[in-house]
């Protein structure tokens, strides 16, 4: 039957919305009443049905109208895009990676034939429908990591793997929580994580880089980290910033349920054949305030989330202009009763 | 947080002696689909059933990684050995089941490079098989130098010569032959990257000139399985898991350990990669570290063990397993 | 210097002679001290093989202290501009085994490190020491225009205006800290100016 994709804005009028199936698969991030960073990172195998982890690299309701924002967002700053010249190979290696998981699990919107190192690749939701031979970049009109993620859902960094470290050395990366490509491009795993608070102290990315790799094909891994941000905006660049962060000013009592939102990345690694680098999908889900309070039990430990948040995280995560409109408006909807364990509603 | 490989069933397609010593093995999945693809360098570890004893050796993959319609790797005969590569010479024939892991890369290109030149000595050629075959196939620019005891023991000389012409020099024992390596090395464009295979006094000579000549660490890439070697027989206890286990004299410790049915992490089995890096707990008696992988420090602390490759001489030793 | 920084801020350290024939050296104004320094530790013939290019500056102070180590080919600079088209076609020329060092001011360092990172070289490898100025060299995570010498806190942009938080986030590929603005969120809040980075 297949996925009925929304026609929907993440910017100018913001007609973002969920649908009631997907406010109820929403990733919701805390499985406590607390959140402090952790290595968080698990096997990214399958999960239940009607979940996001129901496929591996996961399309929903809003697919065609992230890849319309993305296109914009191009067309505006090329930049967004870049890969350094000894990454095309990943790029290739991307490029079956998401062709080959997307038609397996969404046959009726994508479709991959190959014969040799011939290709057709057919996108219905986007018209597309491209024949290609494997390996030559003349015969696509982008490079192949551009291509492919001009047609999938969330930013995408590619880590060449050299001297025991992770260097992030391309990426298509149109909808981050504030981190520039352009800037990070070349930049070591510690390097591109300076800016975070906190989690160098704990040794967080040590352990985690000892794990990334040690990532082995055919067996990725996950983890998801979380923000939050006003509007569903998905292009919340550091390059725009001068744009949106007006934007956080806007919050009043009256107006949170609408406007601020929960902010969730998937986060998953995969070691990719031919390159030997590792390719981080971040997929971006969004969650209006309204939508999230729904189910009483995110509604209870949101709140307690926000409220006992640490002050350098608070800022590291822009919430300090807002924090306390937000924390008074999640107080009403908290009755001060138990959270059951685990991520899901109750 | 556990690490490791998925495994492969396949099905031996083809046993091909090349010359005295050496010997090449096809495998296709038994589910007659495609392989996994890999990098050029990459290795698998192969699984031998061989009665009782299960021995778990690593091989880099040596056909193109262009074609994964099979896996070719290349065993040379090694009478002294633990009876791996005497297995595969006398009992794996074409139709025999066996069982490999996926493909795992530690001696990885570096495609930053302009040019990448590659030393080999022995059955150390085997990862530039694969590798060479990958640059071939995008135009990258590359240089062979590889150095045989006797032109028939040259394992793949000719056909690296036919594919590769120029690019492929060759040195042998026999006729005196040798690289000269202070001036390749001095005479190499800048952005060049160094890889060496085959015996560990080659890799330290080749990394010893290159240090000297001002080449940074970090483009010197060399590949260091250490097979492991058979010893004395010991007795271990492992005290998370409160075995006490036997090694015995064609056994490493990770197998043994295995063997009682305790899986510590793995990657390489051969001492570089570091997983199955081990805590010990107490020992009274002396080790014999074979591996890489840590520090001289760690090795003379006597509080970590490879068990991949290294063994022990004496009346006890603890580990934390 | 901020007491408490942050990993991607670039650490300079002393220069010490490395193992290899051929050695190049660029340097600014107080960079030359420090291979004067360097020189006194290193091998008797150890400039026989190596290339300085000097940019004095201002005072056009210590060419002499450098031509006085005789090396086999020395350069006197007007600026890193003016010096940029000898360094590149010097490391397009080079071979394996040349080693680099940089000493200087953090702007001169950058650039430099940038161009040879350009020609194949890994960062790790290259030999660098801080002497004299911290101006720093901020692009406008914005408008993406590089602004030389910054010294304050916050800094205008030179190109787009926009008032920026000069961050020690560090991109070696661009040789410039991050410049993000400071007010984007409410532009009436304008925190005071102060001299930091001198």
């Amino acid at each position: 039957m297949g996925i009925t994709f929304r026609k929907e804005t993440f910017r100018d009028d913001f007609t973002f919305r969920n649908s009631p199936e997907h406010i109820r698969r929403f990733p919701f991030p805390f499985h406590e009443d607390s959140y402090m960073y952790a290595v968080n990172i698990e096997p990214h195998v399958v999960g239940p049905k009607g979940s996001v982890l129901q496929n591996l690299i996961d399309v929903d309701e809003h697919y065609v109208a992230e890849m319309q924002d993305r296109a914009l967002v191009l067309a505006e700053d090329p930049l967004r895009c870049q890969s350094l010249p000894h990454m095309t190979l990943a790029g290739w290696d991307l490029l079956e990676l998401l062709m080959e998981q997307q038609a397996l699990a969404y046959p009726e919107h994508f479709t991959l034939a190959r014969d040799g190192d011939r290709w057709r690749w057919i996108n219905r939701p986007l018209g597309i429908d491209d024949s290609f031979t494997f390996g030559d970049v003349s015969t696509l009109p982008y490079g192949p990591m551009e291509y492919i993620t001009r047609q999938s859902q969330g930013d995408f960094c590619i880590l060449d793997q050299r001297d025991g470290n992770l260097w992030m050395d391309a990426g298509m990366v149109t909808t981050q929580a504030d981190w520039s490509l352009d800037f990070d491009i070349g930049m070591n795993f510690f390097e591109w994580h300076a800016p975070v608070p906190l989690a160098h102290e704990k040794g967080i990315f040590v352990r985690a880089l000892k794990f990334l790799t040690n990532i082995q094909q055919g067996k990725p891994a996950r983890r998801l980290n979380w923000t939050m941000t006003i509007n569903p905006r998905l292009d919340t660049s550091p390059e725009n910033y001068h744009k949106w962060g007006p934007d956080r000013a806007t919050v009043t009592p009256e107006n949170v349920g609408d406007k601020v939102h929960l902010r969730v990345e998937l986060q998953s690694f995969w070691r990719l054949p031919r390159s030997n680098a590792i390719v981080f999908p971040i997929r971006c889900y969004l969650i209006k305030m309204d939508e999230l309070v729904m189910q009483p039990k995110w509604a209870r430990r949101l709140h307690r989330v926000i409220r006992d948040l640490p002050e350098e995280l608070a800022t590291y995560k822009g919430l300090t202009r807002y924090r306390a409109t937000l924390v008074e408006w999640l107080s009403k909807l908290d009755d001060g009763s138990a959270t059951s364990p685990g991520f899901g509603p109750d | 947080m556990s690490t490791g490989t998925t495994k492969l069933d396949v099905i031996v397609s083809d046993v091909v002696p090349v010359n005295e010593l050496v010997t090449r093995f096809h495998f296709r999945r038994r589910d007659g689909e495609l392989l996994p693809t890999f990098s050029g360098g990459a290795h698998v570890v192969v699984e031998m059933r061989d009665g009782e004893r299960t021995r778990l050796n690593p091989y880099s993959l040596m056909g193109s990684p262009l074609d994964t319609r099979e896996y070719t790797i290349s065993v040379r005969r090694d009478d002294a050995g633990r009876g791996g590569s005497l297995f595969m010479h006398r009992q794996v024939r074409p139709g025999t089941e066996m069982v490999v892991s996926y493909p795992v890369n530690l001696f990885s290109l570096d495609l930053r490079a302009r040019k990448h030149l590659m030393l080999a000595g022995g059955i150390g050629i085997t990862p530039f098989m694969a590798q060479t075959a990958q640059l071939a196939a995008e135009g990258g620019n590359f240089e062979l130098h590889y150095t045989c005891r006797t032109a028939s023991l040259g394992t793949y000389a000719d056909l690296l010569k036919e594919r590769y012409d120029r690019r492929v020099r060759l040195y042998h024992d026999d006729r005196d032959e040798r690289v000269d390596l202070d001036r390749l090395l001095s005479s190499q464009p800048l952005g060049t990257h160094l890889y060496v295979c085959g015996p560990s006094g080659m890799i330290g000579w080749v990394r010893e000139r290159a240090a000297a000549l001002g080449w940074p660490p970090e483009t010197v890439h060399f590949e260091h399985f250490a097979a492991p070697q058979p010893g004395a027989p010991f007795d271990v206890t492992l005290a998370l898991s409160d075995k006490t286990i036997s090694v015995d004299e064609q056994q490493s410790l990770l197998e043994a350990i295995e063997a009682a049915g305790v899986d510590p992490p793995y990657l390489c089995r051969g001492g570089v990669c570091g997983q199955c890096e081990t805590n010990v707990i107490s020992h009274d008696g002396k080790f014999i570290h074979n591996d890489h992988w840590l520090s001289e420090e760690d090795h003379r602390s006597g509080c970590k063990i490879m068990p991949c490759v290294s063994r022990f001489e004496g009346r006890s030793l603890v580990l934390e397993r | 210097m901020a007491a408490k920084s942050i990993i991607s801020r670039p650490v300079y350290g002393t220069l010490s002679p490395q193992p290899g024939k051929h050695h190049l050296f660029i340097a600014d104004a107080e960079g030359a001290l420090a291979i004067a320094d360097l020189a006194a530790k290193a091998p008797a013939d150890f400039f026989g093989g190596a290339h300085i290019i000097f940019i004095p500056g201002r005072d056009s102070k210590y060419a002499d202290v450098l031509e006085a180590l005789k090396p086999a080919q020395f350069y006197l600079g007007h600026s890193f501009a003016s010096a940029l088209p000898r360094l590149k076609q010097t490391l397009a020329n080079a071979h394996m085994g040349l080693r680099l060092y940089l000493a200087g001011t953090e702007g001169l360092i950058g650039q430099a490190m940038q161009a040879a990172l350009e020609a194949g070289i890994d960062h790790t490898s290259i030999q660098t020491e801080h002497r004299g100025s911290l101006a720093r060299r901020m692009q406008c995570v914005h408008c993406k225009g590089i602004t030389e010498n910054v010294t304050t806190q916050p800094a205008t942009c030179s190109h787009c205006g926009l008032l920026l938080l000069v961050r020690d986030h560090y991109s070696r590929r661009l040789a410039a800290f991050q410049g993000v603005c400071i007010n984007a969120e409410d532009r009436s809040e304008i925190p005071p100016t102060e001299e930091v980075f001198r």
